[in-house]
């Protein structure tokens, strides 16, 4: 009990990290999930394989080797150390957000796809009726439409790069498992350990799925 | 809550204890296989180095049957505990901290610390005496070494003796980045994502060489205080038969010039003590 | 490409045996897995209050904590619990715990989180008139069990299986964080011992993807099958 109300504020310190990694993954995550549902639609032959194989590398290979790549593999590469890119792989920090942005955008790439697929052909056509150009129909329409269809689905995608951050600590980070981690292998308590670190998680995760419900509420008309 | 888990780990227990088998009377001796010269791992994945080598020796001299055990680094005083193996023989120098847990045999090898760096580094020609031991005063160099490491960010594996010595702040408050590994550390310092790093001086000279990459050593080596008193074999507390089984053969080990044989071997220099 | 021959001088050998404990601890862990679903299904569909509790509490943790925590827990905590246990029974010796198993377990107890939720959703959409007309029927118990439901089951809980193995499969790299020798582990090594991480990390996301695309097409095939006659 004593270590677990003593590392609570060590771990609570921790979480801001994992809150920004996962907040800031999932910001640009969005962008380039959209882009890509977008591209999935393209009558261009390339464009599309281009993000068929882009979403099915990153969700068939695990976010471990992703980052390990991205960190270590690259990072050893001597003309990239060289190169503009080594602003962006230089440090941990905006390497892990490159890692997950580019994961959570292909899990996203195929939310937004199915959504956009099941837009009803009627009110495009209503739209066009109605006069309003390709751009306002997207915004106006589609955009709306798609977001409420991909809402529970991309809850869950949420979550999933929540608990994937943790794997910021395998590159030097210290977010709220990296801590957890340390704590526990230098007291050897992981039960207490857990349960307060585990128990953050499970918060975050509350708050999330609250966040969506009530976005549900919204976009429900 | 807490009950809850215990519950529910101890059920995992039974389930692992059904398929697990009682142990022979071998001694088992952990080892990490990623902080060469002391211990690594060669294309085929077997254990090779320094510690290897001799613990095969001191089995020897013991009449002893013995394993190695591979075991990470951040988890080398749990596994000794948890009677994963017997012994750690990994590069682990003798330190006060550590004897609160486990106990050591004698040293048998004499670790140093250094700095490393690239070449070209601004760190480099620092002005410090060759080595420092830190039991006793050395306040001038830990200045100088201070200055020299403001704002720098430096590298150093996790639970060592070196991650102490950097967050006790001897040297001020510094931009500290902690690693699984000594080769991760090695790999970044290469990559230029930390200005400088500290280890076993061995480890950076072993890499220069073997890599081919421009490491070098900068200021003074380091021993004593938080550094320990050399290398010894970890064992726990209450095995105290094994303990003086080892400390028999490193002496013996010791007279026949085995340990300096094999430190000439990995180290390029007698470390023995 | 030298790296990647077999025998003493590259890798390839330690590498295909890697993915071959890959594999394995994946099919463990997803049977581990099956088997918690079954009881913690039952659980989360019973009347009883506590019974609920304990199922939801199963999937709430073991879905909204990251896996890498899960693993430390059991694997820092699992080898201490096993000498904690052995000696109530009054052992006091040496125990030695199998890495595969613990891997197995860890990846098992997140596996079957995710499998209850499949097998709850595949139990709650056969419909009662189904139960009711095997009643009817006649049907003894358990043939009404394996001839009626388990087959349903299985053919809409298909799809929803093949994306839990793939979660497991993946799960799988972060034992390496243990020790056990499988593909991240063995690329890990190779990639320290080379000082060729780049090469090593990419070949073992080819190897994931190898599994990834072999999978699908087998969970594919199995699909066909148990929509036959529907």
């Amino acid at each position: 009990m004593e270590l677990m109300i003593e590392s609570f504020p060590r771990l609570l310190n921790a979480t801001l990290l994992t809150v920004e990694l996962t907040l800031l993954s999932l910001f640009f995550g969005i962008f380039v999930g959209v882009f890509f549902a977008i591209l999935r639609t393209s009558k261009s032959k390339i464009l599309y394989y281009l993000s068929y194989y882009y979403s099915y590398v990153f969700r068939g290979t695990p976010l471990l080797v992703q980052i390990f790549i991205i960190y270590f593999g690259l990072g050893q590469v001597e003309w990239i150390r060289e190169s503009f890119l080594w602003l962006v792989l230089k440090e941990p920090y905006s390497c892990a957000i490159l890692a997950f942005t580019l994961n959570t955008g292909a899990y996203s790439s195929e939310i937004f796809r199915s959504a956009f697929e099941t837009i009803n052909k009627g009110v495009l056509e209503a739209a066009k009726g109605l006069g309003l150009n390709k751009i306002n129909t997207f915004f106006k329409i589609k955009l709306p439409i798609a977001i409420k269809q991909s809402l529970p689905a991309y809850g869950n995608e949420m979550v999933l790069m929540l608990k994937g951050t943790s794997l910021a600590s395998t590159v030097t980070l210290l977010d709220l498992t990296g801590v957890a981690k340390h704590i526990i292998s230098t007291t050897f308590k992981p039960i207490e350990v857990f349960i307060v670190a585990g128990s953050i998680y499970l918060l975050m995760t509350f708050i999330i799925h609250n966040v969506i419900k009530i976005l549900e509420k919204k976009y429900n008309y | 809550m807490k009950n809850i888990f215990k519950l529910f780990l101890s059920s995992i227990a039974a389930l692992m204890i059904m398929f697990s088998n009682a142990q022979s009377d071998s001694i088992r001796i952990g080892t990490e296989g990623a902080y060469p010269p002391w211990n690594s791992k060669d294309a085929s994945g077997n254990l090779i180095g320094f510690e290897v080598e001799l613990a095969k020796e001191l089995c020897a001299i013991m009449k002893h049957d013995c394993t190695i055990v591979e075991q990470d680094w951040d988890g080398m005083i749990p596994g000794l505990i948890m009677r994963k193996f017997d012994a750690i023989m990994a590069g682990m120098s003798i330190t006060d901290e550590r004897l609160k847990t486990i106990n050591f045999s004698r040293g048998y090898a004499d670790e140093v610390a250094s700095l490393g760096v690239m070449k070209g580094s601004s760190l480099e020609g620092m002005d410090t005496p060759e080595s420092i031991n830190l039991s006793k005063g050395n306040s001038k160099v830990l200045k100088t070494l201070t200055a020299a490491l403001a704002g720098k960010t430096v590298g150093v594996q996790t639970a060592t003796i070196h991650q102490n010595f950097l967050e006790s702040g001897d040297v001020g408050k510094i931009n500290i980045r902690t690693y699984k590994t000594q080769d991760e550390v090695n790999l970044d310092l290469v990559a230029g994502r930390i200005d400088v790093a500290l280890a076993a001086a061995v480890a950076f000279t072993d890499y220069a060489e073997k890599s081919g990459k421009p490491v070098v050593l900068v200021g003074p080596t380091f021993a004593g205080g938080a550094f320990g008193n050399g290398v010894g074999v970890g064992i726990r507390k209450d095995d105290t038969k094994l303990l003086k089984d080892f400390n028999r053969a490193i002496k013996t080990a010791s007279k026949k010039g085995i340990i300096s044989k094999l430190a000439i071997k990995h180290f390029g220099f007698d470390a023995s003590m | 490409m030298e790296f990647l021959y077999f025998g003493n001088t590259g890798w390839g050998d330690e590498l295909f045996f890697a993915t071959l404990m890959t594999i394995a601890v994946a099919v463990t862990a997803i049977f581990i897995g099956f088997f918690l679903a079954a009881i913690f299904a039952t659980f989360k569909l019973s009347k009883s209050k506590i019974l609920n509790f304990v199922g939801n509490f199963y999937t709430t943790v073991f879905r909204g904590v990251p896996e890498l925590l899960v693993i430390y827990l059991l694997f820092f905590g699992g080898s201490g619990a096993v000498m904690y246990v052995a000696k109530i029974f009054g052992y006091d010796g040496y125990i030695e715990v199998n890495a595969f198993l613990t891997g197995a377990i860890s990846i098992g107890i997140i596996s079957g989180a995710y499998s209850t939720e499949v097998f709850r959703g595949a139990i709650q959409s056969i419909s009662e008139g189904q139960f009711e007309a095997s009643k009817v029927l006649g049907l003894r118990k358990k043939i009404y069990y394996y001839k009626i439901i388990i087959p349903q089951m299985l053919r809409l809980a298909l799809p929803n299986i093949s994306n839990v193995w793939q979660i497991t499969l993946k799960d799988t790299s972060l034992i390496s964080v243990t020790g056990l020798v499988e593909i991240m582990r063995q690329s890990y090594i190779a990639a320290g011992s080379t000082r060729d991480p780049l090469f090593f990390y990419s070949f073992a996301a080819v190897l994931y993807l190898l599994l990834t695309f072999l999978s699908l097409k087998l969970f594919n095939k199995l699909e066909k099958n148990y929509s036959r006659g529907f």
